[in-house]
């Protein structure tokens, strides 16, 4: 080997010095893999640049996405003052893009910690104590993942009321499902291991063995699931704001932005066209990632 | 002995599957009741309005049967249920149950139309990608099937409308039908198609046609891009399988191995992908319908939605919930009549 010591040796090193190296090693390793495939840093870059879209917009954003200009109506893209043009009440339709990024984020970002927890808790659970707990949960599980997604959100937003919070919850409760059957599967198949044997032998209650031992471990499968499923969540939102049940103007919502542009469709394309470019491309962004994530981990399996 | 040991399996089989049914059918009404409850609508005052006396009130609390425990009033809202019965609708003043079987073959239509078009073009996709594994047209196949996954169903309608209806004027618009057209055949079926075709209309077949495109060929782009995954990996499958290369070894011709051998056995699991496929378009076409002003369903629970018609919300969700679990059922049960190893 040409190279000795620095950086490099330390993040392939085969006899990891501390917990902290190896999981730089396996770190390091993963997104050597991950980086051979164009599509899946093109993901990377989608999200990234999304992110500092979605923090930067203040600045980056030419004008108030609030603000109204009567005078300055559906003018196209390209007018002076107007990068992308502005709406039927004439705000500008690049700030509001610019600031609808961070929404997007935030709905995606909430969904994807809540219903993946809840998931893993109820998944967990019933493996690890599998009897009546285990039929019990599962025949819920069952049952929720038998309703059609977003026909169950829309009758919850109905139950609920529209509005951003609400649309975020429906999602979350109508998503869980998969994970909860995902870490059944492996806590199944983790629950008869030694090292749980040994835990247990040395005193650790049930919670402590779930949260410290199990759970860990199911996690890996279950994020990339998570990837996976955030172009779906996306879309869902997008559909209930586009029916008017998410987000309520004047957010600058994607999908509420394609229904308020849809009125003028045939004449001024560019207000129903320029935000569902923009959910298409991020949701290609997940999708890219998820695709590539899956990969990495297992090259067989499909998605259901 | 054997034979009555498997009708006893087959008997234990259908119980349980029974049972499952059962309970996911019970919880789906214990769904839609709660949330029913929840509504900060109040049903009392949606009936006798917010000017009524405490005693009108009262009897109407009674009449209602809000008095009764809520497990009571689950009962009573269940045997309703299975009676057919999920009440008047607020805004067509009309049996919700009416109402659905009206709208309902319009979003038949759409979603078999839309899955016909998705098998017959995804499922050789997915062949080819197959067969071509690891090469371009794989990967062109994989990047299609991505960028489908990744666009709002209804914006890529808008879309279509925008090009095929706006600038190219290819198709027709919105709706059903032109207004022209309207009632000039009976309705025997609800689906124009079969309508126009039995009453001998090929006009009015021509125009329902022009109409439905659009809507379907949506549609189908998203069964296209999930038949099309599905049919490459259970496709992978079979190629790798050691009668293939037997088959080779005999000096059967690539095509007949690809199309007859491998597609033949890919063929069981992929029905149940086809069902899944159908029964998502059922419910993915709410927002299909909306943008293309399609009289079906999805639009029908949409606007009882946006005007609270709470009746009609949860009929709906019932009927789309029952066809889901129902075509879950049916192609479960195919695929044990289909492959003898699951029998």
């Amino acid at each position: 080997m040409a190279a000795r010591g620095g950086p490099s040796a330390w993040l392939t090193s085969e006899t990891p010095a501390s917990r902290l190296q190896a999981r730089a090693v396996r770190g390091y390793l993963a997104w050597r893999r991950l980086r051979r495939n164009p599509l899946t840093l093109l993901g990377i870059a989608i999200l990234l640049a999304l992110v500092l879209v979605a923090l930067a917009a203040p600045w980056l954003a030419t004008h108030d996405p609030l603000a109204q200009n009567l005078d300055g109506r559906l003018l196209p893209p390209g007018s002076p003052g107007h990068l992308l043009g502005t709406d039927d009440l004439g705000r500008d339709i690049f700030s509001r893009l610019v600031h609808g990024a961070g929404i997007t984020l935030t709905i995606v970002a909430l969904v994807a910690l809540t219903a993946p927890a809840a998931g893993l808790l109820i998944g967990t659970l019933a493996g690890y104590l599998g009897g009546w707990v285990d039929g019990l949960l599962m025949r819920l599980t069952d049952i929720v993942l038998a309703f059609p997604r977003l026909i169950l959100a829309l009758a919850f937003v109905a139950a609920l009321g529209p509005g951003i919070e609400n649309a975020i919850l429906a999602i979350a409760i109508t998503a869980w499902p998969p994970y909860a059957r995902l870490a059944r599967a492996e806590t199944l198949t983790l629950r008869n291991s030694d090292y749980i044997s040994a835990i247990r032998l040395q005193g650790a209650g049930t919670p402590r063995i779930l949260v410290g031992h199990v759970m860990p471990l199911c996690l890996s499968s279950v994020i990339v699931r998570v990837t996976l499923d955030m172009a779906g969540i996306i879309l869902t939102a997008a559909g209930l704001g586009f029916l008017g049940l998410g987000a309520q103007p004047p957010t600058p919502e994607w999908g509420a932005m394609i229904s308020a542009g849809r009125r003028f469709l045939l004449d001024q394309w560019w207000v129903a066209t320029l935000p569902g470019l923009a959910i298409f491309v991020v949701a290609l962004g997940f999708n890219l990632l998820g695709d590539g994530l899956r990969d990495l981990l297992d090259p067989r399996s499909d998605r259901p | 002995m054997a034979p009555r040991a498997g009708a006893g399996r087959a008997i234990a089989l259908a119980a349980r599957l029974l049972i499952s049914l059962a309970a996911t059918f019970f919880g789906l009404l214990l769904v839609t009741f709660l949330i029913a409850r929840v509504v900060p609508i109040d049903p009392v005052i949606a009936v006798v309005g917010e000017q009524a006396s405490p005693e009108t009130v009262a009897a109407a609390v009674r009449e209602l049967g809000l008095d009764k425990p809520l497990w009571q009033q689950f009962a009573i809202y269940l045997g309703k249920v299975l009676q057919g019965d999920f009440g008047t609708s607020v805004l067509t003043a009309r049996p919700v149950l009416e109402d659905i079987a009206r709208v309902f073959p319009a979003t038949l239509e759409l979603a078999t139309l839309a899955t016909f078009l998705g098998v017959l073009i995804g499922l050789p996709l997915g062949v080819l990608a197959a067969v071509k594994q690891g090469r371009w047209p794989d990967h062109l196949i994989r990047l299609l099937g991505l960028f489908g996954y990744s666009m709002p169903v209804f914006w890529l309608g808008l879309m279509a409308l925008l090009v095929f209806y706006g600038q190219l004027g290819w198709t027709a618009g919105p709706g059903r039908l032109d207004v022209f057209y309207e009632d000039l055949v009976p309705s025997v079926t609800g689906v124009i198609l079969l309508d126009a075709a039995l009453a001998g209309d090929w006009e009015v077949f021509g125009n329902a046609l022009s109409h439905l495109i659009l809507p379907a060929g949506v549609l189908a782009a998203y069964a296209l891009a999930y038949i099309a995954r599905m049919t490459r990996s259970l496709m992978l499958e079979q190629l790798g399988q050691e009668y293939i290369t037997t088959a080779r070894a005999k000096g059967i011709s690539e095509a007949r191995i690809v199309w007859r051998h491998a597609l033949g056995n890919a063929l069981v699991p992929l029905i149940t992908v086809i069902a899944l496929s159908y029964a998502f378009l059922l419910e993915g076409s709410v927002l299909t319908e909306i943008v293309f002003a399609w009289p079906g369903l999805g639009s029908y629970i949409t606007n009882a939605l946006l005007s609270a018609d709470m009746n009609a919300v949860l009929g709906g969700t019932i009927v789309v919930g029952a066809v889901f679990i129902g075509i879950n059922l049916l192609s479960d049960l195919l695929y044990r009549l289909v492959d003898p190893r699951a029998r």
